[in-house]
């Protein structure tokens, strides 16, 4: 399996634990989240079906600088009928890109367990792209909280 | 109010009534109320389940008054535990103005209060225990839900070895945790290893490669019944609490953890599946309809108290209370793994009626000693009831938010919204022990900082989705930060980002302006490095000044579609 991924995935895999401000740091105003160009330039504006993909992500995260992500692709993985790649994006970050997975039949089985970056509550988006063209989509939304005051 | 209607139909032959102030004489309630009356239970089936839960490291009595407003959202509006007042007591046909009635209910609070006296104190809830492990014997389980180790002054100054010394004379044969986190890894750790029973979380996971940092559940022979009780610690603890002082640690629900857990311990033959949940009632709810093969659900975390056992499907819910002020007793007829019969009592721990037990009173007092004549020390006087409960706001969190404007010199000030703190009644002096049952927590720094109208807006929009989003198991448990100094409307039925709006600085009536920045004071900053005074000095410092406060507990908040 190869790995390619955005540098602001790679730093949250970095993992240095920054407390989250509870009433600190404004959400900045960002530049527009280019999550829809990139399911664009990877799905080539083919509409991928509900299935298949499984995304696991935490309903709320613990600490938005590194959230545990998951997602595994119902597939046999033979020479016949494998994942190819799995493009994994996020709608409310700066960026949206976060990372793609790139898998062969020898792969195995097409799943995967990562630490993303997330700078607010959004959707995290994963599509698997099938050696005959098909795609298949999850989207999970994760709450990212300025803090609590739980007790 | 109880109505003399009320009182007429309720006294017995003997009793007599008050004739001054309304309410009842204090030989009247007392005469009512006997330990054998608290107690009395017809024993069923082979075993005994007894449940205490959010303690609050509340070792002598006190006074609790329930919330009057405590709002359900989506599938839980309307329903128990989202009953409060008059509302509830006409639900589990309790009559007003009875014992339960009053320990159940804010209802006549001040008036009942003083007949009925204070409630729970560990010596009290051990009379309570041995009682029923003396009738029952090896039939009876003991479980502790959790937020037993901290918040008050000598569970703060032990780091909780107070209450691990004396909830070890009640012999628990379990317990699960959230409050007793914020001791940090390595103390948690350390109690826990020298705790003499199992500490459980199967929902607490080293963080790197999520390996249990605890048990998961243990199994018990009870009544010749093999029982396995699973814990689950607060799944947002890393959220509600601060992190820093956890941080190889993760959490979550867990559910499919959960469930496999379940499957694992039915497998090796239990015959009675117990969860001691800190999860917060309507997440139990939510997680009982889900989650297969679980029997009894003890919840705990959102300090409900429920005369009934809820059902949902084929599991039970109990809903305990908190601050030691009841201990849940369930029987179970449990035969060919099959729970057969059920008798469910919520004891209301009277601590007038129940006898102290000598040997945990001696434990308390020996904790207590050292720290007794600081704790005793009058800081001030109260006019009017301090307590805490209620969605939005509370009198105590009212002193508080006037003590940060006034000591910190704040526009606005930030309280958050905790369940726990004993209650005082008018009249009633504030002691500094008082003051630390309100406050002590091991992240006490009372910041001032400015933010901008935004982020204000922000921080109230987050928390407030934290306790009104429809779906149970993104709801954290906890209430409505509290302010000072700002008054805002709130409507619990819109989603994040549309629910607070109008706010206003109390002072000269202006509206909030989204780029300004505002000086705000608060405490309680889950922020690593937070700095300020504690929390209580700046409490101290205000009633030094004030000598008595009224606060009328009208509050800053219009809450809308409730």
């Amino acid at each position: 399996m190869k790995i390619t991924m955005s540098r602001r995935a790679a730093l949250g895999l970095g993992g240095a634990a920054v407390a989250a401000m509870v009433v600190g740091a404004p959400r900045g105003a960002f530049a527009k989240n280019d999550h829809a160009d990139l399911i664009k330039a990877f799905t080539g504006g083919k509409e991928p079906t509900k299935g298949k993909v499984k995304l696991d992500v935490p309903d709320i995260a613990e600490n938005g600088n590194t959230v545990p992500l998951t997602f595994s692709v119902d597939s046999p993985m033979t020479a016949d009928s494998y994942v190819k790649d799995v493009l994994i994006v996020a709608d409310g970050n700066p960026r949206g890109g976060i990372a793609t997975f790139h898998f062969t039949p020898s792969s195995g089985a097409a799943e995967a367990s990562t630490r993303i970056r997330l700078a607010e509550t959004q959707n995290v988006i994963a599509i698997a792209k099938m050696n005959d063209g098909a795609l298949f989509i999850d989207s999970k939304p994760v709450k990212v909280t300025i803090g609590g005051c739980g007790g | 109010m109880v109505t003399r209607r009320d009182l007429l139909q309720l006294a017995a032959a003997t009793a007599a009534i008050a004739g001054a102030g309304g309410g009842w004489s204090r030989a009247f309630a007392q005469q009512r109320l006997s330990q054998a009356d608290l107690l009395a239970f017809e024993p069923l089936g082979n075993v005994t389940l007894v449940h205490v839960t959010d303690i609050h490291a509340q070792l002598e009595p006190i006074y609790f008054r329930e919330p009057a407003v405590n709002l359900g959202v989506g599938g839980a509006k309307g329903l128990p535990p989202h009953l409060t007042g008059r509302a509830l007591l006409d639900a589990y046909k309790i009559t007003p103005g009875s014992a339960l009635a009053h320990a159940l209910t804010d209802e006549d609070f001040v008036a009942l209060a003083k007949a009925y006296g204070r409630v729970g104190g560990l010596d009290r809830i051990a009379t309570v225990i041995k009682a029923i492990r003396a009738e029952r014997g090896e039939r009876m389980l003991l479980l502790d839900g959790g937020d037993t180790w901290q918040n008050s002054y000598t569970s703060l100054a032990t780091k909780g070895q107070d209450m691990v010394d004396c909830m070890a004379l009640l012999k628990p044969d379990a317990m699960t945790a959230h409050w007793e986190f914020t001791l940090g890894e390595e103390r948690v750790k350390q109690l826990v290893d020298a705790l003499g029973f199992p500490f459980l979380c199967q929902n607490v996971r080293e963080s790197e490669f999520e390996d249990e940092v605890f048990k998961a559940s243990e199994t018990f022979e009870r009544g010749g019944v093999k029982i396995a009780v699973i814990g689950q610690a607060l799944p947002y603890t890393p959220i509600a609490n601060p992190r820093w002082m956890i941080p190889h640690w993760t959490f979550g629900i867990r559910e499919k953890e959960l469930q496999a857990e379940v499957e694992k311990v039915r497998g090796e033959g239990a015959e009675l599946v117990v969860l001691l949940s800190h999860n917060g009632f309507d997440v139990d709810r939510k997680l009982a309809a889900r989650v297969k093969g679980i029997d009894v659900i003890l919840t705990g975390h959102t300090h409900d108290a429920l005369p009934e056992p809820v059902r949902v499907g084929n599991t039970l819910l109990i809903a305990s209370g908190s601050h030691g002020k009841f201990v849940s007793r369930l029987d179970l007829d449990v035969r060919d793994g099959k729970v057969k019969d059920v008798r469910y009592k919520l004891i209301p721990v009277f601590a007038e009626a129940i006898a102290p037990d000598a040997e945990v009173a001696a434990a308390i007092a020996k904790h207590r000693a050292p720290h007794k004549a600081m704790l005793a020390e009058e800081v001030g006087r109260t006019e009017t009831t301090l307590y805490r409960r209620d969605n939005f706001h509370g009198t105590l969190d009212d002193v508080i938010c006037d003590a940060l404007l006034a000591e910190r010199d704040a526009e606005i000030a930030l309280s958050p919204g905790f369940r726990w703190g004993a209650t005082l009644l008018p009249g009633q002096p504030i002691t500094r022990d008082d003051v630390y049952n309100a406050t002590a927590i091991t992240y006490p720094a009372a910041y001032r900082m400015t933010m901008s109208g935004a982020r204000l807006k922000d921080v109230l929009e987050d928390v407030a989705d934290n306790i009104f989003n429809p779906d149970p198991y993104l709801q954290q448990g906890g209430d409505m930060v509290r302010v000072g100094g700002l008054a805002y409307t709130i409507d619990i039925g819109k989603p994040i980002g549309s629910r607070i709006g109008d706010l206003k600085l109390v002072r000269s009536g202006a509206a909030i302006v989204p780029d300004k920045d505002y000086v705000v004071a608060g405490w309680a900053s889950v922020n690593e490095g937070t700095e300020g005074p504690p929390i209580w000095d700046v409490v101290f410092a205000h009633l030094a000044r004030l000598k008595t406060v009224a606060p009328s507990g009208s509050g800053n908040v219009k809450i809308i579609g409730a």
